[in-house]
């Protein structure tokens, strides 16, 4: 059995580790709040991108000849994967989850015999995929100096992806991030963006007829690009509150279990206590006794 | 009657300028500039580095961007844009910086025509500004 000294050590480190998930979790609620303030914020961007496309791609004369960004190279032989994960841990399963999602849809693929290629935006990601498709991934970012979520990070990958399209290096590409639904819960997304699903666009399309300048066709090529960096930045501020109210939830219960914990030892420390009291007592009485 | 529409403005990360009482608005699209008062058809088309002009009951201000997408319907102008900022706002300082790098981008021997045309633009909206 442990010591008095022992017990009375482990209690004051939980105690001081309680301490510690407690202000974590205040951290995070503060950066909760503004991550959702930001997510929101940034939602009429998304949004009106989303009702241009469709009146375009609705007014689109000639199907046939539309922008490969949106009817795809006519293959899907070889897929990028997208995953976008946090650059810090200590948040419950918020990474796990996403890579889990992800890893399933890799399988998926080299099961059908199609090539992978991964990139990952955010080190822990990077971290837990190394292990097993070290020879997949192509790219890793990472964005840990910005402070908040903003958009110019957003365009180096939309870039980098766009480029690597250009280059006829994937057919299908896809992202990976958590959707923010509440502080409890956080849905693991794959979406693909590329080529651009119209009939998962959300949006309101509406039958004006508009006038283009230049063509539409011009116009989208213009349009579809900045589209892929926009999706990426949503995708990010949704990760980026997802990130903080797991990471809430996390170090909310580890607040909690640390107090069950110091109430446990407490009582065992006292438990011991007094059994050495009593020891102490059978001793002296029975050394006194046998004078 | 009123000659009045609404001007919205946003950025990726939040929204920028919201204005009902708008008259008149000047863009800079990618084709030529174009004025646009109410009632104007439904148009969708995207801008090049240049200033935008807006005329309302309380003033004209002016915006320079650098790229963007216009879209207008039912007297309701949405500009979505990267990268904007109000002339009054911004220092000399910043407009240098931004000029010296689009020069060094000019300069750039890989840039393809048109991507040149819109660096040159860039530029000499830069130099009207300082």
């Amino acid at each position: 059995m442990a010591t008095l000294d022992d017990l009375k050590k482990r209690i004051a480190s939980v105690k001081s580790t309680q301490k510690i998930t407690k202000a974590m979790k205040m951290v995070a609620a503060a950066k909760l709040r503004r991550a959702q303030e930001n997510a929101e914020k940034g939602r009429p961007y998304a949004e009106k991108m989303n009702n241009i496309i469709l009146n375009l791609t609705n007014g689109i004369s000639d199907k046939e000849n539309a922008p490969k960004l949106l009817s795809g190279t006519g293959e899907e032989k070889v897929h990028l994967c997208v995953v976008l994960t946090s650059d810090r841990g200590l948040c419950g399963g918020f990474n796990t989850n996403i890579i889990k999602k992800a890893k399933a849809y890799f399988k998926k693929i080299s099961e059908e015999g199609k090539t992978l290629k991964i990139i990952t935006v955010g080190s822990k990601g990077h971290d837990q995929l190394k292990r097993v498709f070290k020879d997949n991934i192509i790219e890793k970012m990472s964005f840990k100096e910005s402070k908040t979520i903003n958009y110019l990070d957003a365009e180096k990958v939309g870039k980098m992806i766009i480029e690597s399209f250009e280059k006829l290096e994937f057919d299908v590409c896809t992202i990976f991030y958590n959707k923010f639904k509440n502080v409890i819960t956080q849905i693991p997304q794959e979406q693909q963006i590329i080529p651009l699903k119209t009939s998962e666009v959300e949006g309101e399309s509406s039958d004006d007829n508009y006038e283009f300048e230049p063509d539409e066709d011009e116009i989208l090529n213009n349009l579809l690009p900045k589209n892929i960096s926009t999706q990426i930045f949503k995708a990010m501020l949704e990760n980026s509150a997802s990130e903080q109210g797991s990471r809430m939830s996390a170090m909310d219960s580890a607040t909690r279990n640390a107090g069950e914990m110091v109430d446990k030892l407490t009582i065992e420390y006292n438990r011991s206590r007094q059994a050495a009291i009593t020891k102490e007592l059978i001793e002296i009485i029975s050394g006194a006794e046998s004078l | 009657m009123s000659e009045e529409f609404k001007v919205e403005i946003v950025n990726p990360e939040q929204s920028f300028l919201l204005k009902e009482d708008v008259t008149e608005i000047i863009i800079p699209a990618f084709e030529g500039e174009m004025g646009i008062l109410k009632d104007h058809i439904p148009i969708i088309s995207f801008l090049k580095p240049g200033l935008i002009k807006i005329s309302s009951k309380s003033g004209e201000e002016d915006y320079y961007v650098e790229d963007g997408i216009v879209e207008f319907k039912n007297n309701c102008l949405s500009i979505l844009t990267s990268s904007i900022f109000n002339i009054k706002d911004v220092n000399k300082d910043k407009v240098n910086e931004l000029l010296k790098e689009a020069e060094e981008h000019s300069k750039n021997s890989e840039i393809t025509d048109q991507n040149k045309y819109l660096v040159d633009q860039k530029i000499d909206i830069l130099k009207t500004i300082n």
